[in-house]
């Protein structure tokens, strides 16, 4: 057993997930694989996507694999920075759009 | 600044050593050769031989991290001799190949280059010139864009990456501003504009631990990017995994890397990629006539193996045919992914 959380081993064995649920696991598996494959999005767009999300979610293992996978679907720094970018601006969007109701309580509160 | 293995006395600048290493690297892996019996191939056989693919030195002005030649500046020990020049076209006159592959090093810089082009095309052969770029705009080639392209010569131009960061840091800082300065001499010199007698063609090899993505899917990217950037244009691109041998064997232990990539090629096995790996229509010619199933193994000291042993002054064509190709670990990387091989992707 690991003595610390997050160790890098555990992306390697993420697999072994499924045997408490064989036929979760091998659903959950299936699904995966098929929302990757290219389909209306290319698999370049989905890795982008699971980039940023992975930073969202603050997920080193997904930060691992998917900075791996899309510099192996071509992108770069530059593009994959981006992405981040567009992770974080809709976090922080999100935390200050909330400001909004902090002004109407202030306002139907206050004098 | 990268320098040569072989000018560092580096013990990987021995062959016997990158394949200890490698081997060592596969340690409770399947090896190459079961990964094909798992595909269906007992052995890896020849198919038609169709190119010619002759290293005339591991000359090079530049010293790229990842080479496998371990070429450099310093490397004017291994230069093919005129002697060995004409057996190579002697044994290709005993075949139907219809294309002669010339690569290096920097095969420009070889006092018998234009021979070598002048009499290849002669024949009527396609012949391919594995350009570094940067070596375009050295003095003494002044005005060799234009006669490559009087000879119908292709044009395959290493580029890691159509921005400035990747490429330098994999081919040295300022290679990226001499590529695009290349770049536009060859299409000064009608090269990448659609005609096929001046085709330049662009490899780009991963600036890192990672394979190769699937050539089809950049390759608009990579020419909206170079034409909107710089207004250059080019034919095709073509994308190689890096093989983890000589100076990128180096560079993956220095940064703690082998294991991982190792997996990547391993788990990367592609059995589509089989049937178009270079080393079943290639015979591969090193500097000192020794014949190769492909560059990778010439650089590992791995002979081709015939029925009688041979070298280009003694070549025949039949037994060639015969052989089995010879596969080690490095073998992986021409069969992960989309597959990679000097024609690019072969899935």
């Amino acid at each position: 057993m690991s003595d610390h959380y997050y160790a890098p081993d555990h992306l390697k064995a993420f697999g072994t997930i499924s045997e408490g649920a064989p036929e979760l696991g091998k659903k959950f598996f299936e699904y995966y694989s098929a929302v990757f494959a290219a389909g209306a999005l290319t698999e370049r767009e989905k890795a982008l996507i699971a980039l940023a999300v992975a930073h969202t979610v603050q997920c080193p293992y997904c930060i691992d694999a998917y900075t791996t996978e899309c510099l192996q679907k071509g992108s770069d720094i530059e593009q994959m920075t981006e992405a981040v970018h567009v992770a974080c601006a809709i976090r922080g969007g999100a935390s200050l759009v909330h400001g909004m109701q902090m002004k109407e309580h202030a306002a139907k509160v206050g004098m | 600044m990268t320098s040569t293995l072989s000018s560092r006395r580096a013990p990987l600048a021995n062959p016997i050593e990158q394949l200890a290493t490698l081997d060592a690297s596969m340690t409770g892996r399947a090896t190459f050769d079961e990964a094909l019996r798992g595909a269906g191939w007992n052995a890896l056989t020849p198919a038609t031989l169709e190119i010619f693919q002759i290293n005339l030195g591991k000359l090079c002005n530049m010293t790229c991290r990842h080479c496998h030649v371990d070429a450099g500046p310093d490397r004017s020990d291994a230069m093919m001799t005129r002697e060995t020049l004409d057996a190579c076209l002697r044994a290709l006159d005993q075949t139907a190949a219809h294309t002669v592959d010339i690569t290096g090093g920097a095969p420009e810089l070889h006092p018998e280059f234009r021979y070598l082009v002048d009499e290849t095309h002669k024949r009527g052969k396609h012949v391919i010139d594995r350009c570094n770029l940067s070596v375009l705009l050295l003095p003494r080639n002044d005005g060799l864009a234009e006669w490559l392209g009087d000879r119908d010569v292709e044009i395959v131009a290493s580029l890691p990456h159509y921005r400035q960061r990747n490429t330098d840091a994999q081919r040295g800082d300022g290679a990226f501003e001499k590529s695009i300065a290349a770049l536009r001499l060859l299409n000064a010199a009608g090269y990448g504009q659609g005609d096929p007698r001046r085709m330049l063609s662009l490899m780009t090899n991963p600036a890192g631990a990672f394979l190769a993505a699937p050539q089809s899917s950049i390759e608009n990217e990579w020419k909206t990017a170079l034409k909107r950037d710089f207004g250059i244009t080019f034919d095709r691109l073509l994308a190689l995994n890096n093989m983890p041998i000589s100076r990128f064997l180096e560079w993956l232990i220095e940064s703690n890397n082998l294991d991982s990539y190792m997996s990547r090629l391993v788990d990367g096995f592609n059995p589509a990629a089989i049937p178009g790996v270079m080393c079943r229509n290639t015979i591969s010619i090193s500097w000192d006539g020794r014949l190769f199933d492909c560059d990778f193994n010439q650089m590992l000291d791995l002979d081709a193996v015939t029925t009688s042993s041979m070298t280009i002054e003694t070549f025949d064509a039949a037994a060639w045919q015969q052989r089995h190709v010879i596969t080690r670990a490095h073998c992986f990387g021409c069969t992960a992914g989309a597959g990679s091989s000097c024609g690019g992707a072969t899935a």
